[in-house]
C-alpha cells in the first residue's frame, strides 16, 4: 500500500514518456506514403537551436537578407551577440547598421509607408514567426517560392498562396517553376508534381537548404531567446526535485512504519 | 501524539508569551496534530493538497507578472514579450504561471473525480461539495480572464466567442454583453476590467471560497476510499480507531505527492511549456487583430467539454442553456445520487458503468471541443452530450434501491 502511489507516479512518468514517443512515431508514420511528386508539405526545418555555429550563420543571413524589410522588434543586438557568442568587434563590424547602438532593437530601416505602397502590405515583424507558424512552416515558406506570371510581383509561394513578398533569395536558390499535380489542394496547399529550374542560383541545392535551415534556426532562437538557458536550468531543477522527493519518501516511510 | 482532549503543553519564554496572545499551539493541535484523518487515503487523495499548491503557485507568480505586465491594448502584448526576454528569469515566471493554469485544472478535475469515486459529495458533506464547485466556477472565470490578458489573437477572438454566449440570454442578453465588454466590441476597456477582475476581485473570492471549503472539510473530516465515517468508531480515548494525526503522517505523505507533482510540473514548464499547443496556442503568438480571424477558434483544453456541448446544439440559445445546465448539474449531485452507500467499491456494476460512461463522455467532449465540428464529430458530440445529461438526469432512478454490497465496519487497504 505504502508503495502504491510510487508505482503510480512511476507509471505516470513512464506513460507520459511512452505516450509522447508513440505520438511522435505516429506523426512520422503519417508522413510516409502520402503519395507522389514533391512532398513539400513534409519538408522539415530540422534545425538545432543549441548549434551556435548555425545560429551565427543564421544571424548573418537574417541581417543581410531579411532585415532590409523585416524587423525583430523585441530583440536587441547586444542580447543576440551575448547569446550567440559574437564578439563586440564582430557585431560592430558586420551586424549593426551604421549609427545603431548595440543596445538598440533590431529594427529595419524600411519605411512602413513605402513598404505598403510597393508590396500592398508592410513586411511583418519576425520576432515570433517561428512560434506562431512553426519552424517547419518558415522553412517551407523560404524554399517555397516559384515563378507565377499571374502575380504582380511575378512569384508566388507554396506555403503562403498569394504571398506579397518577392523571392529575395532567388540569387542564391535560383529561379524555379512548379508543375502542379492534378486534383484538389490539401489542407496545407497544392500538390506538386515536380519543379523545373528556370535559372540556376549561386548555391547548390544542399547549400541552399543549409542556408535556409540556419536562418530558420536563428528565427527559432529569436522567438524565444531564453530557451536554451531555460532547458539547462530545468535539468538541474528536475534533478534537485528528484533528490528532494526521494528523501521526502524515505522520511514518510520511516514515519508510516507504525501505521497498520 | 496528543488527542484533542489532552492539555496543551505548558510553555515558557517567548512561546509562552506568544501563546498567551495568539493560539499557536491550540491551532496546531486542532488543525494538524490533533486532527485525525482516515489512515487509508490512496493516490486520489493527493489532489486536494495539490490544488492548494497550484493556487499558491498562481498567486505568487501572478504577483511577479503584475510587476511587469502593462495592461492596455497597445502595451499588453509587448509587455508579455518584455517579460519573456528582458525581465531576469521572466520567462520562468511566465511559464510557471501559464503551465500552472493548466496544472490547476488537471488536479482540480482529478480531485472532483475522486469525489465521484468515493461519494465524497454525499451527506454530511454536501456543503463541502458546493463550496468546491463554487471554487471551480470562480477558477473558470479566473482562467478565462487571465487568458485574455496577453492580448494575443486567440485571446481576442476567444474572448469574443465566450462573452457572446451571454448574448443568448433572452431580453437582457445584448445589453449584458455590452456591460461585460464596456464597449461595443472586445476592446481596451474589456482588457482593463478583465485585468482588474483577474488580479483582485476573483482571487479574493477564490481565497474566501477555499477557506470555506477547508472549514467545511474540518467540520466532518475527510471521507475515505471506503466511504466510512471514522468518527463513528472511536477508542476509549475518544480518538477514531481508523484515524491518524494529519501531522506528521499526511503532511509527510503529501510532501512526497507535492514532490512528484513538481517534478512533472517542472518537466512541462522547462521543456514543453506550450505542450503541443494545448497549454499555449500558436495563434496567440500573434497580437490581437480585429481583422484577422484565427483558422479555428477553440478555448483552452479545460473548457473544451463545455464548448463541445455548446456547439453540439444547432440552436445557439439552446446550446448556451445546455452548457449552463451541464455545470448546474454538478451542484445538484448530492441530491441526485440516492444510493445509501458512498464508495463505488460497495456500489453495484450499474453505478460503475454509469460513472464510466460519464467519464468517457466528458473526455470525449473535451477532445471534440478542440476539433473542427465536421461530419462524424458533430454526431459524436451529440451522442456524448446526451450521455452526459443522461448520467445526471437519470441518476435518481438508477441509484434508488441500489443492491449494494456490505460496507465494512472498519477501513480497508483495497487496491483499486
Amino acid at each position: 500500500m505504502q508503495n502504491r502511489w510510487m508505482r503510480i507516479a512511476i507509471t505516470l512518468v513512464a506513460g507520459l514518456a511512452l505516450g509522447s514517443g508513440v505520438a511522435l512515431a505516429a506523426e512520422e508514420a503519417g508522413h510516409e506514403g502520402a503519395g507522389h511528386g514533391v512532398e513539400w508539405q513534409h519538408w522539415k526545418a530540422g534545425n538545432e537551436v543549441n548549434n551556435q555555429a548555425s545560429l551565427q550563420r543564421g544571424a548573418a543571413n537574417f541581417v543581410n537578407y531579411c532585415m532590409g524589410c523585416h524587423s525583430l522588434k523585441y530583440m536587441r543586438y547586444q542580447r543576440m551577440a551575448e547569446d550567440l557568442h559574437i564578439s563586440t568587434e564582430q557585431l560592430q563590424a558586420n551586424l549593426i547598421p551604421t549609427g545603431a547602438k548595440p543596445t538598440d532593437y533590431m529594427l529595419s530601416s524600411f519605411p512602413a509607408a513605402d513598404a505598403e505602397a510597393w508590396f500592398g502590405r508592410a513586411p511583418p515583424d519576425l520576432s515570433l514567426v517561428a512560434r506562431a507558424r512553426g519552424t517547419d512552416w518558415v522553412y517551407r515558406f523560404l524554399k517555397g517560392f516559384y515563378v507565377d506570371k499571374t502575380r504582380p510581383i511575378g512569384t508566388n509561394n507554396l506555403a503562403l498562396e498569394g504571398a506579397a513578398m518577392p523571392a529575395v533569395l532567388s540569387d542564391l536558390e535560383g529561379v524555379k517553376a512548379v508543375v502542379f499535380a492534378a486534383g484538389p489542394a490539401g489542407p496545407e496547399g497544392r500538390e506538386v508534381e515536380h519543379f523545373e529550374t528556370v535559372a540556376a542560383g549561386r548555391l547548390k541545392s544542399e547549400e541552399f537548404d543549409g542556408f535556409v535551415r540556419d536562418t530558420v534556426n536563428f528565427l527559432d532562437y529569436a522567438g524565444d531567446p531564453s530557451q536554451v538557458r531555460r532547458r539547462s536550468i530545468g535539468l538541474w531543477v528536475v534533478l534537485f526535485l528528484l533528490v528532494f522527493t526521494a528523501f521526502a519518501w524515505l522520511l514518510k516511510k520511516e514515519y508510516w512504519k507504525d501505521v497498520h | 501524539m496528543g488527542g484533542n482532549n489532552d492539555a496543551l503543553p505548558v510553555r515558557t519564554g517567548f512561546m509562552g508569551w506568544l501563546n498567551k496572545r495568539l493560539p499557536v499551539d491550540q491551532f496546531m493541535r486542532d488543525q494538524l496534530t490533533g486532527y485525525y484523518a482516515p489512515k487509508n487515503f490512496n493516490f486520489w487523495y493527493f489532489f486536494g493538497v495539490l490544488s492548494l499548491v497550484a493556487l499558491v503557485l498562481q498567486l505568487v507568480t501572478g504577483i511577479f507578472l503584475t510587476m511587469h505586465y502593462k495592461v492596455g491594448e497597445t502595451t499588453a502584448f509587448d509587455s508579455v514579450q518584455y517579460i519573456m526576454r528582458e525581465v531576469p528569469y521572466g520567462d520562468l515566471i511566465r511559464y510557471m504561471h501559464s503551465t500552472g493554469a493548466s496544472a490547476f485544472f488537471i488536479v482540480v478535475y482529478l480531485h472532483m473525480f475522486r469525489a465521484f469515486l468515493y461519494g465524497s459529495y454525499k451527506g454530511p458533506r454536501e456543503l463541502l461539495w458546493l463550496f468546491g464547485m463554487a471554487v471551480y466556477l470562480a477558477l473558470m472565470a479566473e482562467a478565462f480572464m487571465g487568458y485574455v490578458l496577453p492580448w494575443g489573437n486567440m485571446s481576442y477572438w476567444g474572448a469574443g466567442v465566450i462573452v457572446n454566449i451571454f448574448g443568448t440570454i433572452p431580453v437582457i442578453g445584448p445589453g449584458l454583453v455590452d456591460w461585460i465588454r464596456g464597449d461595443y466590441g472586445i476592446a481596451d476597456a474589456t482588457l482593463n476590467r478583465f485585468f482588474s477582475l483577474h488580479v483582485v476581485a476573483v482571487p479574493l473570492v477564490l481565497l474566501l471560497l477555499v477557506a470555506l471549503h477547508l472549514v467545511a472539510l474540518r467540520q466532518n473530516g475527510s471521507n475515505n476510499p471506503d466511504g466510512i465515517e471514522i468518527k463513528e468508531k472511536k477508542g476509549p480515548d475518544g480518538i477514531p480507531l481508523d484515524g491518524i494525526p494529519f501531522h506528521p503522517y499526511y503532511t509527510l505523505k503529501d510532501l512526497v505527492g507535492v514532490g512528484v507533482f513538481l517534478i512533472l510540473f517542472a518537466v512541462v514548464m522547462f521543456f514543453v511549456p506550450t505542450f503541443g499547443g494545448l497549454f499555449l496556442e500558436a495563434a496567440n503568438f500573434e497580437p490581437a487583430n480585429p481583422v484577422s480571424t484565427p483558422d479555428e477558434i477553440a478555448p483552452v483544453w479545460y473548457f473544451t467539454p463545455y464548448y463541445a456541448i455548446l456547439r453540439a446544439v444547432p440552436n445557439q440559445r439552446l446550446g448556451a442553456l445546455l452548457m449552463a445546465l451541464s455545470l448546474i448539474f454538478f451542484f445538484l449531485l448530492p441530491w441526485l445520487d440516492r444510493s445509501p452507500v458512498k464508495s463505488w467499491r460497495y456500489r453495484p456494476v450499474r453505478w460503475r458503468v454509469a460513472l464510466g460512461i460519464f467519464v468517457v463522455s466528458f473526455i470525449g467532449l473535451g477532445y471534440l471541443g478542440m476539433q473542427k465540428p465536421e461530419g462524424l464529430y458533430v454526431l459524436l458530440a451529440r451522442i456524448f452530450t446526451v450521455l452526459y445529461f443522461a448520467f445526471f438526469v437519470l441518476m435518481p432512478f438508477y441509484t434508488r434501491g441500489e443492491s449494494t454490497s456490505r460496507v465494512p465496519e472498519r477501513v480497508t487497504f483495497h487496491h483499486d
